[in-house]
């Protein structure tokens, strides 16, 4: 019965998200204020009649209604209640349900808090929202129904693919459709202003927040789900170029780009058509990504069961909404001149070209992602498309985008000191070099990628949190006058300073845990040591032990170094009764330099002994640490009052000098 | 200053990714993983299900067109296929045989087939994946047609439905009786 209830309600969802797509649509443009006022209230019942639908299905899911076949073929009795719950968007029609519910949560979010938007505005915002709304619940509804039963209702249920039942993944996904869905918002404000023909300061200010709640979001998202391949896929990488890897990569670059050219066009009135163009193609891409996940074009471990009909309907879905974006940014797009002229050395400058860089390194990922289908369709044969052509082409580009990270926040608005930059960078210039040479000389000579890749680590550390001396004026005033400066700073500099710290802490992961990597893979008996990277492994047994719906074996390596350091891992190989499949749960020792890595693999027939993979992986610790220190950065920023919602214009006067965001 | 026309490139580009999205849809990259196409079926043989007499090996597909279909009595999309193959066997199509996948225990399928009726001309029992890695199976139902010769043709993954087998797998059949 509360399957039924939920299907109704979703169905109703529709009805409404129906009306407030058209008919305050038609208010906004006929000026009739009894139309629009239907937008605000049609918002939250739709997310209301959403969470009725969504927390159906969750109770089908918890109390393992089998008789419902989304229940039967992805849950099952004998799994933890968190894997029940993580269940309903472990599968292709809960996720899209999900994807609905959060969409229908950001317009109603709008619809509470955007009391002091402008009510045309508003009303096309919500109206753009209910419209993508319509398409996806009808996508639900006609392909994709998770309410559907099944007679006669089997014993027992499928169960969820035991590589998804992980803490890890169970949060993966809602993080990351806050972050894909999130940029619908954007795209609704760019679309809603499309048809206004109107850009302006006001509108670029209520974009910036969402654009970093989305951003900030998808941030965490990719980072958990990488987090996940690194430990439960047990090969010890954490990126693998996957086309649903890059799906959501693609859209996270458009964001990072929109959000750095949202703050030109709220603060100089200026780069307004591309700050346009960029939420058009932010959500495009999101969407993209769905398509390709879902629609079986492309073959990645991710892909859910593919199916040409519901590709066809998301196909029309997405050339509709961004075909219809495009098609009303080629109208008005021209007239969105702004007033802003800039010098090429300048704060406008550098995010520009930040921009055109970030936006190349989307284009090129997406033609690395896509080729493989294009050659198929061309009848050209078969080909993949793997890490070395992402490597060689997205890592040059970061290069320079690294440097001019550095010096952008130097730089003044309008026309730039390129001098007067270089004369405060000149200490970070010195020991980037000393640095990178370091490396270079006592680390590693062979490689000079690797020391180049840790001098631009220390660059932008060592720049971004100079810029903030500088702004405090560190050793020019006072010590007590800089540190009440440092309290004064706006939240969103302080946001800037954390995200861009972040990034270069974990670049400095990155390159060294792909530069340096130790691994070593043998088989062990029991009491047989390996030394990798300086610490003596010991294998000192192997037995099986019963989880709940996993039988695992499970391997206990006892690690030493010199006379204090010891420690127990203990590595397990899972094998999952429903459905039947193996997993492997590397044992994992973070310490300040790295990450102790082993995994226990099958048992060597001839031996005796067991194959054990153990790595060393170098600063990996610090890839997840600076994620999350740019994901703080994004959450202080929000903070800062004149990004809260509801409070666009009251700012004036709190701010002295002027702040890089 | 920019051309009015800058502002249409984003639709042209959007215009022709939708062609290719469109003409790769019908297409299935996963086609490309799987090796054991165009290949001899590989020897195994297997025991009966309980309440039979006759296992099923590879010499009982030769000199025939058949179907070799992976199943088994947990298997939601399986009983969703089910009365597809029914109907098939109804109409006397085409040979299907069975290779009951990882059953929990020996009674389960014979029961399940005793159940919903069975469409298959000779079962194996496969509680240890034997068959099922032969034919490189990564899931249940799968569906296999193999030739006279003995050799693996097509390979489809899930539940065969009406509108796949009128799609695909009728064609290829068709064709294979041709050859």
């Amino acid at each position: 019965m509360i399957v039924e209830i939920a299907h109704f309600s979703l169905i109703l969802a529709l009805f409404v998200a129906t009306l407030q797509g058209t008919l305050p649509m038609i208010g906004a443009h006929q000026h009739n204020q009894s139309l629009m006022s239907i937008a605000a209230p049609a918002a939250l019942i739709q997310f209301a009649l959403i969470i009725g639908a969504f927390s159906g299905l969750t109770y089908a899911f918890v109390t393992s209604d089998f008789s419902v076949v989304n229940v039967a073929s992805n849950s099952h009795t004998a799994k933890p209640l968190l894997y029940k719950i993580s269940g309903v968007w472990g599968n292709h029609e809960g996720s899209m349900l999900l994807w609905a519910l959060i969409l229908a949560g950001y317009g109603a979010m709008v619809a509470a808090f955007g009391k002091n938007l402008r009510p045309s505005l508003k009303v096309r915002v919500l109206g753009v929202q209910a419209l993508i709304g319509t398409g996806v619940i009808a996508f639900i509804l006609l392909t994709s129904n998770p309410f559907l039963r099944l007679s006669p209702a089997p014993i027992n249920g499928n169960g969820l693919n035991p590589l998804l039942q992980d803490p890890g993944l169970a949060f993966h996904p809602p993080l990351l459709y806050l972050g894909y869905v999130g940029l619908s918002i954007t795209f609704s404000f760019a679309v809603a202003a499309l048809i206004e023909g109107r850009v302006d300061a006001a509108w670029a200010r209520w974009v910036r927040p969402w654009t970093l709640a989305a951003w900030g979001f998808l941030t965490g998202g990719i980072v958990l789900g990488s987090w996940w391949a690194y430990y439960e896929l047990g090969w010890g990488g954490w990126w693998f170029w996957d086309p649903v890897e890059n799906a959501s990569f693609m859209p996270w670059l458009a964001a990072t780009a929109l959000l750095h050219s949202a703050i030109v066009s709220e603060k100089r009135d200026s780069l307004k058509a591309w700050t346009i163009f960029l939420a058009i193609v932010a959500f495009g891409l999101s969407l993209l990504g769905t398509f390709l996940v879902r629609s079986g074009v492309i073959t990645s471990v991710h892909a859910f069961a593919s199916d040409p009909t519901r590709g066809v309907f998301i196909l029309l879905f997405l050339v509709i909404t961004i075909g219809s974006a495009f098609g009303l940014f080629a109208w008005r797009g021209p007239s969105l001149k702004g007033s802003g002229l800039f010098q090429p050395v300048s704060r406008e400058g550098g995010l520009l070209l930040n921009n055109f860089l970030l936006t190349v390194a989307a284009a090129s990922i997406l033609l690395g992602t896509l080729y493989p289908l294009f050659i198929d369709v061309l009848g050209l044969g078969k080909v993949s498309v793997g890490a070395p052509y992402f490597e060689s082409v997205f890592v040059p580009m970061m290069i320079p985008m690294i440097l001019v990270m550095g010096v952008a926040p130097y730089l003044k608005w309008k026309r730039g000191d390129f001098t007067s930059a270089a004369a405060k960078l000149k200490v970070s210039a010195i020991v980037t070099l000393a640095g990178g040479l370091l490396t270079w000389i006592l680390i590693d000579r062979a490689s000079a990628f690797a020391a180049l890749g840790m001098a631009l680590a220390l660059w932008l550390f060592i720049a971004t949190l100079s810029e903030l001396a500088v702004r405090i004026k560190l050793f020019r005033e006072p010590i007590i006058y800089s540190l009440k400066s440092l309290l004064r700073q706006p939240r969103a500099s302080w946001g800037m300073t954390c995200a861009h710290a972040g990034m270069a802490i974990a670049i400095a992961g990155i390159t060294a845990s792909s530069a340096w990597r130790v691994e070593s893979i043998q088989v062990m008996k029991f009491g047989d040591q390996v030394n990798v990277a300086g610490y003596t492994y010991t294998l000192e047994r192997v037995r099986e032990v019963q989880g709940p719906n996993y039988k695992a074996v499970r391997g206990t390596f006892s690690v030493t170094k010199g006379e204090s350091f010891k420690l127990i891992l203990e590595p397990e190989k899972r094998t999952y009764t429903t459905p039947v499949m193996v997993t492997t749960e590397a044992a994992i020792h973070p310490t300040f330099l790295g990450d102790l890595y082993a995994v226990v693999g099958d048992k060597d027939e001839k031996s005796g002994g067991y194959i054990t993979r153990i790595y060393f992986n170098p600063l990996v610790p610090w890839m997840w640490a600076g994620a999350i220190i740019m994901v703080l950065g994004a959450g202080i920023s929000l903070t800062d009052r004149r990004h809260r919602v509801g409070a666009p214009a009251k700012s004036k006067g709190t701010v002295d000098g002027v702040p890089a965001e | 200053m920019r051309s009015r026309w800058t502002y249409f490139i984003p639709l042209i580009l959007l215009g022709f990714l939708a062609v290719y999205f469109a003409a790769g849809l019908g297409r299935n990259p996963k086609t490309l993983g799987s090796v054991i196409i165009n290949q001899k079926v590989p020897e195994f043989s297997l025991a009966p299900i309980e309440g039979s007499a006759k296992g099923f090996s590879n010499l009982d597909l030769e000199n025939q067109i058949s179907l070799v279909n992976i199943f088994g009595s947990w298997c939601v999309s399986c009983r969703i296929e089910h009365p597809f193959l029914m109907d098939l066997k109804e109409r006397n199509i085409v040979p299907i045989y069975g290779i009951d996948w990882r059953e929990p225990d020996r009674k389960s399928g014979p029961r399940w087939l005793k159940r919903y009726g069975n469409p298959y001309t000779i079962i194996g029992d496969d509680p240890k994946s034997k068959g099922a890695i032969s034919f490189g199976v990564t899931g249940a139902p799968e569906t296999f047609i193999v030739d006279k010769k003995g050799v693996i043709r097509f390979k489809h993954m899930g539940p065969i439905t009406k509108l796949n087998w009128n799609d695909t797998l009728k064609p290829i059949l068709e064709k294979l009786r041709k050859e």
